[in-house]
């Protein structure tokens, strides 16, 4: 039982760090309901941790920070195990919710917190896939004999959805004579209508709108950099679904290409859009803009480099991307390319479905 | 007599306790301190010990009191952003706060998410990582605040990752985020974590920190970029004065402490500061005294810069004469440390050098090796050095 004066203390610190907001907004509020948590018990910390659910990342953390006040006198006798552990268990809460429940049952109770892992394989948030997945991984490097091995890494490999564990289970699985397609494991996006080049000279062509970005028709041609250009096909068989934009239209410097794609999903739905490049870019969904960052050349190309929340319309949906190359002429910096893929909100690859 | 006995209280309270270590560089932000440190330092004795830490970094530590405070990263995106306190004598931890990222984690190889050295004001810590995350803590690990600038404005990112320390003075966090996208630096309340201003900065990947350049009384924040420098009122963001012929994006400025500042420009630039902190005057040039990764120091007139070829250079501030130069054992990452007599620094391999500069022909005295990998600048507790790598927190002493 919570008494009312906690119980109000709790109300009033959920309050405030749910409605925090970007740019400090509510910070003034949450400064004071920080402080309250000194007046709370251990046994607060479930109705805190729920209140992730209704918390932006950055509450989330006003959270974890009011929590660890709380906890700091708390121990193992008084620390609410079983609620902490019926939080993670609940899979109606937040992915996030539950990962900090996980974190902190594992900080007071670790071995209450590894027995969960196993339950973790099928689990929605990521994070938590991601202990399973570990253990099979680790298990499947000593186990005998090497059909037993290759069945777990197998396993692994089917419920795995960081691409680090993904590319060492395959990895793995090739040493021992097994067949991969990272391609369509990771459901890499390798067929493109590729148009280019523009001008980006002093980078202007990031900002310069082009007339794909008008109006998108791949049977248009345009006056490019160098003539007249139009849209021609453009795929990769590299494993990681990298697109090399050199290899289409040679080593060119200060240019702009477009890369169009279609996606045919039989549902509405919300995914993340996975791109990896070392270019900047930008990316429209439906002939929306979805993101725009402008930056060359810091660090590779990665794959989920960039990872972006937003959504597929049933049916066909029309994805258009902006590679940009910029001046620069150190050999690392000749790099103009991208790799691509689509996911739902838990990292599971969208492949494209054939329209009805 | 009130007016002036309450102004003397003031400018006690603004003055670092001795021993304590501050921010990135130490509570001068030049590398400095008068204090003797023993010549060979040992790894393990009465006053010396190491600690294993829960996450990576570069990141030095700061020291308030008898507590040592750092930061780290871990998981497997680095996702978790640790801030740390250990008890100076014996190396028992104190505390161990755990946030999240709210930015992105992706950096070099070669850095990491806990890059950017903590700040205090002697009271409370300011925390700032690659992500850009920032967070304030009381002294006893009790989140007073926290913020995502990336959260608010999610181009601000460096594919690279991000360094650059933030300073707290007037009690304001100066917080430089500056990249090639959406490039700002913020000036922060200290008490609550909201805004005081937001300053648009050059488009252009910057891993310097900002300095602050005070006299008694006046204190501006110096803000670093490949354009420049602009000096800053803390507590409006508002500019003071531009130098406009550029400057490096790696190595930070220096203040002397007496008027002059030493900037990465052409080498160095010395900038002669007006005691009343409104205008600047460029004294001299050198272009031999270029820094590689590291920043100068300065103490008693004479300015030390390691470049990348590992030289380093002992020069008068006043005039950039070079008084003597010595090659080290590199490469190296760090900024060094000086006291009265000696200087310290450490090769990017773990090599501990300790170099008499007060000798007639300064030469390397005393080495020591750590076996691991040293990226961090060291830093100061009573009779001791401070470093870190990515998984252990050593105090050297005698």
């Amino acid at each position: 039982m919570v008494c009312q004066v906690e119980a109000d203390y709790e109300k009033n610190i959920i309050r405030a760090f749910t409605q925090l907001d970007a740019h400090g907004q509510g910070n003034l509020k949450a400064v004071q309901a920080i402080s309250w948590a000194d007046k709370l018990a251990p046994k607060s910390i479930p109705t805190l941790l729920q209140a992730m659910n209704q918390a932006n990342p950055v509450g989330d953390n006003w959270i974890r920070g009011a929590i660890a006040r709380i906890a700091a006198s708390s121990d193992r006798a008084t620390f609410p195990k079983a609620s902490v552990k019926a939080i993670i268990q609940n899979h109606d809460n937040e992915g996030s919710t539950r990962r900090a429940a996980f974190e902190i049952l594992r900080q007071h109770h670790p071995s209450d917190a590894e027995a969960l892992i196993p339950s973790f394989l099928h689990d929605r948030e990521p994070s938590l896939r991601r202990e399973a997945i570990q253990v099979i991984l680790e298990d499947a490097e000593t186990a005998t004999p090497p059909a037993r091995s290759i069945a777990l890494f197998q396993e692994g490999l089917q419920h795995a959805r960081d691409v680090d564990q993904i590319k060492q289970a395959s990895q793995s699985l090739k040493s021992r004579g097994q067949d991969i397609d990272l391609i369509t494991l990771l459901g890499f996006q390798t067929r493109w209508k590729m148009v280019g080049p523009f001008d980006n000279t002093g980078r202007e062509g990031f900002s310069a709108v082009y007339e794909p970005e008008k109006k998108l028709s791949t049977k248009a041609s345009y006056p490019g950099k160098n003539g007249q250009v139009s849209w021609s096909s453009f795929s990769t068989n590299d494993p990681l679904g990298l697109l090399d934009i050199n290899h289409h239209y040679g080593e060119l410097k200060e240019v702009v290409a477009y890369a169009h794609t279609s996606f045919y999903s039989p549902k509405s739905q919300k995914v993340q859009f996975r791109l990896g490049s070392k270019n900047a870019w930008k990316i429209w969904v439906n002939h929306r803009l979805l993101f725009a960052r402008e930056e060359y050349h810091r660090g590779g190309t990665r794959v989920d480099q960039f990872i972006l929340d937003g959504s597929l319309q049933k049916g066909d949906n029309q994805i258009l991307l902006k590679i940009c190359q910029n001046e620069q002429t150190q050999p690392w910096t000749k790099n103009w390319e991208f790799c691509f893929r689509i996911t739902d909100p838990t990292g599971k690859v969208i492949q494209e479905a054939a329209p009805q | 007599m009130k007016t002036l006995g309450s102004l003397f209280f003031v400018t006690l309270a603004l003055l670092p306790a001795q021993g304590d270590w501050l921010m990135f560089r130490g509570s001068n932000g030049n590398g400095s301190t008068h204090r003797s440190l023993p010549v060979t330092l040992k790894t393990q004795g009465d006053k010396s010990w190491s600690q294993d830490l829960p996450g990576r970094g570069i990141a030095s530590p700061v020291v308030v009191g008898n507590t040592i405070f750092l930061s780290a990263s871990s998981g497997p995106y680095q996702e978790d952003l640790h801030v740390l306190a250990y008890d100076s004598s014996d190396g028992k931890q104190l505390w161990q706060r755990t946030l999240k990222a709210t930015g992105r984690t992706v950096c070099h190889k070669k850095t990491c998410v806990a890059a950017s050295t903590l700040a205090s004001d002697g009271k409370g810590l300011i925390a700032q990582f690659s992500s850009n995350d920032v967070f304030a803590f009381d002294l006893a690990g009790n989140l007073k605040w926290a913020r995502g600038l990336t959260f608010d404005h999610p181009n601000i990112a460096n594919g690279l990752g991000m360094s650059s320390s933030p300073v707290v003075v007037q009690g304001v966090a100066v917080i430089q985020v500056e990249n090639d996208a959406d490039s700002y630096s913020f000036g922060l309340d200290l008490q609550n974590g909201t805004t005081l201003w937001l300053k648009k900065r050059p488009k252009a990947a910057n891993w310097t920190s900002p300095v602050i350049i005070n006299t008694k009384g006046r204190s501006l924040v110096g803000l670093q970029s490949k354009e420049g420098m602009t000096a800053i009122e803390p507590k409006t963001g508002k500019t003071v004065w531009d130098y406009q012929d550029g400057a490096s994006t790696i190595p930070s400025s220096t203040w002397t402490g007496k008027g002059i500042l030493l900037l990465p420009s052409h080498g160095i630039t010395a900038l002669q500061v007006a005691p009343d902190l409104q205008s600047f005057e460029p004294i001299w040039v050198d272009n031999k005294l270029k820094p590689g990764t590291g920043s100068p120091s300065c103490l008693d007139g004479f300015l030390y810069v390691v470049n990348n070829a590992n030289v380093l250079s002992c020069a008068s501030v006043e005039t950039g004469d070079i008084q003597w130069r010595l090659r080290l054992q590199g490469p190296i990452s760090g900024s060094p440390l000086i006291t009265a007599d000696h200087l310290y620094i450490f090769s990017e391999d773990g090599l501990g050098q300790v170099v008499n500069i007060k000798a007639e022909k300064p030469e390397v005295i005393h080495t020591f090796d750590l076996n691991d990998t040293i990226l961090c600048t060291p830093a100061v507790a009573k009779d001791a050095i401070l470093v870190r790598s990515d998984s252990k927190l050593w105090k050297l002493s005698d």
